[in-house]
């Protein structure tokens, strides 16, 4: 089991395989389809991102709401397919650690390889068990998006497969 | 309060403890095939295991099972003999659905203006509502709380009249094998025959209320989706698909419809009975 402390070093991003087991901790952001395009057409338009691409990761999720005393509701991965269109552009922009469900397009693999980037798995449908893992979550962008708003957390062990490392290798199972 | 508004009441009261429910622990049939998973080691067992966990957890903490919540699908089945007001069903059915999304903790997932602005309706609703005729004078209210992962992964064909049981397999196979680890495997799957295109549709919904109108091709599906080894979590290995269940009708001499309904792991449904009166 490889520890990733979030945000990444270049260290790090390049010491894990695909198919290695991964625990997350640290700051992680979170964003899923209408972010996805929003930081598309940002990074088209010359606007300022909403936050640092650089050593960050981006996780595609939209969380339930947290009952009290709760950081968060139930929060597993949503399916990394849809991002497949924005995120090529978005690696280039420095975007380079993702994490979600399911496969992703060859233009995805294509550029993790190019820019050394990390595509992580994380259990699909298990949101309740991620819940367990997020200390605390806030939103920073895009409020109006409501449960597909912009998120900071603040994770903990927060288990996942590697399974497009950085040189591109692809894990099939 | 008057004697309806009791009545609807109480209803709505069911139906969102029902759909409450369903969010959090899994129907025992469904839970049971997922307890009897027997992964070959590999990351199979992991997600399995990570799976497992995730119940316990949803149980435990009264927590989703998963954030997506879901699209309220309903069938509602009116006994023939029932004389309960269609418009009472309705209100009933929207409000105990509402209920259920405020008080249950369940993600607002639903929007209006699909192709437009997508503006969050804010409540989950609307429900998409079927209703169907039965035997009987109970009502019987279903509901599947659909996840749009394993949504989008739902598709139809429109085979030729000759196709055949092989045509179906195959279309079900190739389906599964375009969705591969999107949906959240391992899945379980309906699939509708026959009809027109809409009642394939509706039938691959349906499917997951009844049994199977059809074992031996239901066994055979299971069986070549399984051969696909997407494994769970799409990470390789078995099982890709839990169980399939077939309902079909008859269908016009130039085609034969088949739609393929695909759910994840977590298959989150309930179905409530209401005996004459209490609807």
């Amino acid at each position: 089991m490889k520890k990733i402390m979030l945000p990444y070093t270049e260290e790090t991003i390049l010491s894990v395989q695909s198919g290695d087991d991964v625990l997350l901790s640290g700051t992680l952001y979170v964003g899923r389809d209408q972010v996805h395009k929003r930081l598309y057409d940002a990074i088209e338009n010359g606007s300022d991102l909403p936050f640092p691409f650089a050593g960050n990761g981006i996780y595609y999720m939209g969380p339930s709401p947290a009952p009290e005393g709760f950081a968060i509701g139930a929060a597993g991965p949503t399916t990394s397919a849809r991002m497949d269109p924005f995120s090529p552009l978005l690696i280039r922009s420095g975007l380079r650690l993702m994490i979600g469900k399911g496969p992703r397009s060859e233009a995805v693999k294509e550029a993790v390889k190019e820019y050394h980037g990390l595509y992580l798995q994380a259990y699909g449908g298990c949101g309740a068990l991620y819940s367990s893992c997020i200390r605390k979550a806030e939103v920073i962008a895009y409020p109006e998006l409501g449960p597909e708003a912009l998120l900071r957390l603040q994770i903990e062990n927060f288990p996942a497969i590697c399974v497009i490392d950085s040189e591109g290798a692809l894990f099939r199972g | 309060m008057d004697q309806d508004r009791v009545t609807l009441f109480k209803t709505a009261e069911r139906i969102k403890e029902e759909l409450i429910k369903a969010s959090r622990v899994l129907p025992q049939d469904v839970q049971a095939l997922i307890d009897k998973v027997n992964p070959e080691g590999g990351k199979a067992e992991s997600v399995m295991n990570a799976i497992r966990q995730n119940l316990i957890q949803a149980e435990k903490q009264n927590l989703p099972m998963c954030q997506d919540t879901g699209a309220f699908w309903c069938l509602v089945r009116i006994g023939r003999s029932s004389d309960a007001l269609l418009a009472n069903i309705e209100k009933a059915v929207i409000e105990g659905a509402r209920l259920a999304a405020e008080e249950g903790y369940f993600r607002k997932s639903i929007v209006n203006d699909p192709y437009g602005e997508r503006k969050n309706t804010g409540t989950n609703l609307p429900p998409f509502i079927y209703y169907e005729l039965a035997d009987g004078d109970a009502v019987d209210v279903s509901f599947l709380m659909k996840g749009f992962g394993s949504e989008n992964c739902s598709s139809l064909r429109m085979l030729n009249p000759t196709a055949g049981e092989d045509g179906v397999v195959n279309a079900v196979v190739e389906m599964m094998k375009s969705a591969g680890g999107k949906p959240c495997p391992p899945v379980f799957l309906g699939v509708g025959v026959g009809g027109t295109m809409d009642r394939a549709a509706f039938l691959s919904k349906k499917a997951f209320f009844e049994e199977t109108a059809d074992s031996a091709l239901s066994e055979r599906i299971l069986e070549k989706v399984n051969e696909l080894r997407i494994g769970p979590g799409g990470l390789g290995g078995f099982p890709t698909a839990l169980s399939v269940s077939v309902l079909s009708e008859p269908t016009h001499i130039a085609g034969l419809p088949v739609a393929l309904t695909v759910n994840c792991w977590a298959e989150r449904k309930c179905s409530i009975r209401f005996e004459r009166g209490e609807i």
